[in-house]
């Protein structure tokens, strides 16, 4: 692994996981079970941070353990690995946070088969130290959680008047309230990435006016 | 049987798995680009949720009460591996229905609608026969989503489309609209 | 690139293992799940059910006013039984069996029934708990405890002030009636919500069902054990 010691990326390890390779905006991963969840800031931020516990905790155990789980096998072990920790968090939520619990409901144990979380063992945790597999699920997850916070806070805004429970507007203020509801998220969502498009399609034609 | 009737129009409308849980979206947003390929996975996703309703109700009566903190692991270990067992014998018995079903089962088997299904039936303590009608309503919502979403992208794909809504935006502003299309069946069993 | 360079003599060196090697890893990897989660479970166990307990004992204090303790009924040979629970042995918490409470207020007097209820409403099943007062026939108390009803409209049956006063003294014989906004005369009526009449509906049908069920056995229950009912003091 000498090769990743040559270029000091920690913080590059960190970094993409925000944006330049953000799970949600660039590869659409994880947004299966996660977007049932975002339709106010305070689930979004519980969904994520849920999500980034899992994905750190695994990416360690998986890294200590790539030495000695046999290639064949790996994905079955992943998968333990992964719904032990995503079990942990739904007792640990349901003992210490009943409300939130609630709300969320089925959607924590869903968390098991986000392909971000199997993607990052696969691609980074499984091939790489425990430090820098710390800071690539760290950086992931938390582009992951950023990401979720994107679609659920417009999402609280206008489909109920409010920000983590607190209103913002007056009485006259009358809630969008399909945006709360289901068809929300997926406008919300392709919202965004029309967003994203536009916005990395430009620069590409900044880029390619500069070079001419 | 009245109650048989609402859990299943449930699933397959009011509380679409795609539509209203956004549960199987990878396929539904990835694969549902042709009529018939996302017609052949909706039949594999029943087939695979039909086998996870009986998993779910012989790993609830008879194993789970005793571990359940086993809950997640098992159900995804026994559902994987006897859709893998089933796919074996299918492959056997009757080889073209493999060849229809079978590119999609392994594709289908880590999908969060499988799960879901398991989780949900366990959360709303179905028992056997309930559990698989809403196995069934479910596989056949999921089925109806990927469907009408494939036939929209088929018409839309001789159309002029901006190059920057292109996609996976475009798929999901559309499937926003149908999902809104499916709340108008609510409460259609409640007069 | 140093990348490619490396994995190519890792694939060369690896052999095929054996499956007792496989086992093994697995093992191990079971192994130390196995560990994290009976840890866990025995950890939060209690807590959740401490939880779980005291959401359900807020809700039975909240539909029957004045309730101070209360005793878990089920059904046992057709007739209505205090539940024991054996903290030995292991109660399997999502059991399908009924379940309703006997309310007491301070003076160890009954002064009802808190009875759990569900039924289908416009998006999703509602599910309710009600307080029901035996002496009187009346409905003394409404709490949803779970629906998805559209926010906004069909959620005002919780979340509607106006709604929760038609439960207030709620007769129940001879059925529960639902009526236009404003239109309540007899004590058996309740308001439907403008713009949610599906779901007004809905909880009116869960009460009358729920009520079927249960009076007559409530009315044997108290017949039974010689219960003295507690006399409305205002």
């Amino acid at each position: 692994m000498t090769e990743l010691e040559n270029r000091s990326q920690s913080s590059e390890e960190f970094l993409k996981g925000l944006w330049k390779e953000n799970p949600v905006f660039i590869s659409v991963l994880g947004m299966c079970p996660a977007l049932a969840v975002t339709n106010t800031a305070i689930n979004s931020l519980a969904m994520g941070l849920a999500t980034t516990f899992v994905l750190v905790c695994s990416s360690i155990l998986v890294s200590l353990l790539r030495s000695i789980i046999p290639k064949q096998v790996r994905i079955t072990a992943y998968i333990i690995i992964i719904a032990t920790f995503v079990t942990v968090v739904d007792f640990s939520l349901a003992a210490f946070t009943p409300t939130i619990h609630k709300e969320l409901g089925a959607f924590i144990a869903l968390i098991v088969v986000n392909c971000l979380i199997l993607g990052r063992q696969e691609a980074f945790a499984s091939k790489n130290k425990v430090g820098l597999s710390v800071l690539d699920a760290l950086g992931m997850s938390l582009g992951f959680t950023f990401a979720m916070l994107c679609i659920g806070i417009p999402r609280e805004i206008l489909g109920s008047g409010s920000l983590f429970n607190m209103p913002l507007f007056g009485e006259s203020f009358e809630p969008w309230i399909v945006m709360i509801l289901p068809p929300g998220g997926f406008f919300m969502l392709g919202f965004l990435l029309l967003g994203f498009n536009w916005y990395t399609q430009r620069k590409e034609k900044n880029a390619k006016i500069l070079d001419a | 049987m009245e109650n048989l009737i609402w859990i299943f129009v449930s699933a397959l409308l009011i509380n679409n798995f795609t539509l209203a849980y956004f549960l199987g979206l990878c396929p539904f947003l990835g694969v549902s680009g042709k009529l018939v390929t996302a017609f052949r996975l909706g039949l594999a996703n029943i087939f695979v949720m039909l086998i996870t309703g009986a998993c779910t109700f012989v790993l609830n009566t008879w194993v789970l009460p005793y571990a359940p903190y086993l809950r997640l692991i098992s159900f995804i270990i026994v559902i994987a591996s006897s859709v893998q067992f089933v796919e074996m014998a299918v492959k056997k018995l009757s080889p073209e229905l493999f060849k229809a079903l079978g590119i999609f089962l392994p594709l289908i088997t880590t999908n969060c609608a499988i799960l879901g299904l398991a989780l949900f039936t366990t959360n709303k303590g179905y028992g056997f026969v309930e559990g698989m009608i809403y196995a069934l309503g479910a596989g056949a919502g999921v089925t109806l989503a990927l469907v009408l979403l494939a036939g929209i992208r088929e018409e839309t794909r001789i159309l002029n489309i901006p190059n920057v809504i292109k996609g996976t935006a475009l798929n999901l502003i559309i499937a926003g609209i149908i999902s809104m299309a499916f709340m108008g069946f609510a409460g259609l069993f409640s007069t | 690139m140093a990348e490619e360079q490396n994995i190519v003599p890792e694939i060369i060196e690896e052999k095929e293992p054996s499956s007792i090697v496989l086992i093994l890893a697995l093992g191990i990897a079971g192994l130390l799940s196995g560990i994290i989660l009976v840890g866990t479970f025995i950890y939060t166990d209690p807590l959740i059910r401490a939880n779980k307990e005291a959401a359900m004992q807020r809700a039975i204090f909240k539909v029957l006013p004045d309730c101070d303790s209360y005793i878990t009924l089920h059904l046992e040979d057709g007739m209505l039984k205090e539940k024991i629970v054996d903290p030995n042995k292991k109660e399997e918490s999502d059991s399908e069996e009924l379940l309703i409470y006997s309310g007491y207020n301070a003076n160890k007097e009954l002064i009802g029934f808190a009875i759990p209820g569900s039924e289908p409403g416009f998006q999703d099943i509602i599910g309710t708990i009600f307080g029901y007062d035996a002496s009187q026939k009346v409905i003394i108390g409404f709490e949803v405890l779970e629906s998805k009803e559209t926010p906004g409209l069909g959620d005002k049956i919780f979340k509607d002030a106006a709604f929760q006063t038609n439960f207030i003294a709620l007769a129940v014989d001879p059925e529960i009636i639902a009526v236009k906004n404003g239109e309540k005369q007899n004590p058996n009526e309740v308001e439907a919500i403008t713009g949610a009449t599906i779901s007004s509906k809905a909880v009116v049908r869960l009460l009358n069902k729920t009520m079927d069920i249960w009076q007559g056995e409530i009315d044997k229950y108290i017949i039974q054990n010689n219960l003295t009912v507690a006399e409305d003091n205002d």
